[in-house]
């Protein structure tokens, strides 16, 4: 910080064109834990890692995966505090949608109303960005979807995307892994595989987490139990 | 004398085999006196979704307008038709926000939805949905437009019949109603068509 004089008013322009606040954002994911996401024929699932300070916290009091409605899910690399205020505001969102029309929320529709939020982060006084960037996984009528949005308010929907630490490593092996016709079991194993290429430490059902939807339109995150029978099929 | 009855209104839909009929009357009047012989009440939102608005005319106008605006904002949005059942929501919502001091209209909603079914409902003027399988009628004709259609209705019509029993209930009710009348307006929706046809009926 400090390194120049536009590092401080969000809303100013550096003379190269950047507004170094948002770099300083996107900085903050790429420090963050990893999270990854693959979009299979008939399906969709998000994971991430789960890496508690101190293990004497209790794990099963942390859950980075979360509902936005019954068929989206959503993951974050970044900080954890501001990843709760976009749940809480996209949440909010996806039930006014359903109140005035009486339909679920497009994930389209939550995604471009939870982007425009980050957006107005960026432009608005008295605020700071948002330190995240979100994978929002959701099956609709337009079938599985997965998108990724970032702290400037853009968003990009993708076959398969990561984010945070080692994202570079993790996107050059899901590249490498990644095929169309892909179901969403394989795409289970493959979202394993790749957490498991840039993982410290012995990975279990303890220190990741895994959300799928396939098309019974349901988001799930999985029980410890279930990650493990995962896990002894990769192995 | 309710205001609903003031300017004088009939607006009826009914369902058929894959397709739907929405029907009104066209005089506008101010109490017994009739102002003009061709106001229209049914107007399209898009090509397979219809909308008739009993009541008072200057709400008629005013909500038809809002109701527009919002479904342009939602196609661009959503780069899509609104769906009947939405469509219905929509309009449920925007009534009940104005509930203490409502627009003093009773809509009647038809449309085809997914898979060419169709879909007709009615609300009263705060927003209380009324769905039904057959037929749904308005206006200061309505009581009866309710005993014409009960009589003449038959499901899964054809198109041409459909138009037939809708014309025919059109017109005899309202030949028993002071306030409206003067011919009538209708829509036959099919899947590929709309066929709009103006009636000629008890002209006074």
């Amino acid at each position: 910080m400090g390194d120049s004089q536009y590092s401080f008013s969000l809303t100013t322009f550096s003379p190269s064109g950047k507004l170094v606040q948002i770099e300083h954002a996107l900085t903050a994911v790429g420090s963050g834990q990893t999270s990854l996401g693959i979009k299979a024929s008939n399906g969709v699932v998000i994971a991430t890692e789960k890496k508690l300070p101190s293990i004497l916290v209790d794990e099963a009091s942390v859950q980075k995966i979360q509902h936005l409605t019954p068929n989206i899910g959503v993951v974050y690399s970044g900080m954890g505090p501001d990843f709760r205020v976009l749940v809480r505001k996209s949440r909010k969102q996806a039930e006014q949608y359903l109140r005035l029309y009486k339909e679920p929320i497009p994930v389209t529709q939550l995604v471009r109303e939870t982007a425009t939020v980050m957006q107005e982060f960026t432009q608005s006084g008295g605020v700071r960005p948002f330190g995240v960037s979100l994978l929002v996984a959701g099956y609709d009528d337009k079938g599985p979807q997965l998108y990724q949005v970032d702290p400037s308010g853009s968003y990009f929907s993708w076959k398969a995307s990561a984010m945070g630490k080692n994202v570079s490593n993790a996107k050059t092996f899901l590249e490498k892994r990644y095929t169309e016709d892909m179901e969403l079991d394989d795409a289970i194993h493959t979202a394993i595989l790749t957490l498991k290429e840039g993982f410290e430490g012995e990975i279990s059902s303890k220190n990741i987490e895994i959300g799928k939807i396939g098309a019974d339109k349901v988001f799930r995150v999985l029980t410890p139990a279930e990650i493990d029978d995962y896990l002894a099929e990769v192995e | 004398m309710s205001i609903f009855e003031y300017n004088g209104s009939a607006v009826v839909a009914m369902v058929g085999k894959n397709c739907f009929a929405i029907a009104s009357d066209r005089r506008l009047g101010v109490q017994l006196q009739t102002i003009a012989t061709d106001f229209q009440r049914i107007s399209k939102i898009h090509d397979h979704l219809f909308i008739g608005l009993s009541g008072l005319a200057t709400d008629v106008q005013t909500l038809y307008q809002r109701l527009v605006f919002r479904h342009k904002l939602y196609q661009l949005r959503e780069e899509r038709d609104m769906k009947p059942e939405t469509f219905a929501s929509l309009v449920s919502a925007i009534l009940y926000e104005k509930r203490f001091g409502p627009y003093l209209c009773q809509p009647v909603i038809a449309g085809l939805g997914d898979d060419n079914k169709p879909f007709i409902c009615t609300m009263d003027s705060i927003g209380a949905k009324e769905l039904a399988k057959d037929f749904v009628v308005s206006g200061t004709a309505s009581e009866s437009l309710y005993g014409a259609c009960e009589a003449m209705f038959k499901p899964d019509m054809e198109a041409e019949e459909l138009f037939e029993t809708i014309s025919q209930a059109l017109l005899s009710s309202v030949d028993r109603d002071c306030l409206s009348g003067w011919g009538g307006h209708v829509y036959v929706v099919t899947p590929n068509e709309i066929k709009e046809r103006i009636l000629k009926g008890r002209m006074d």
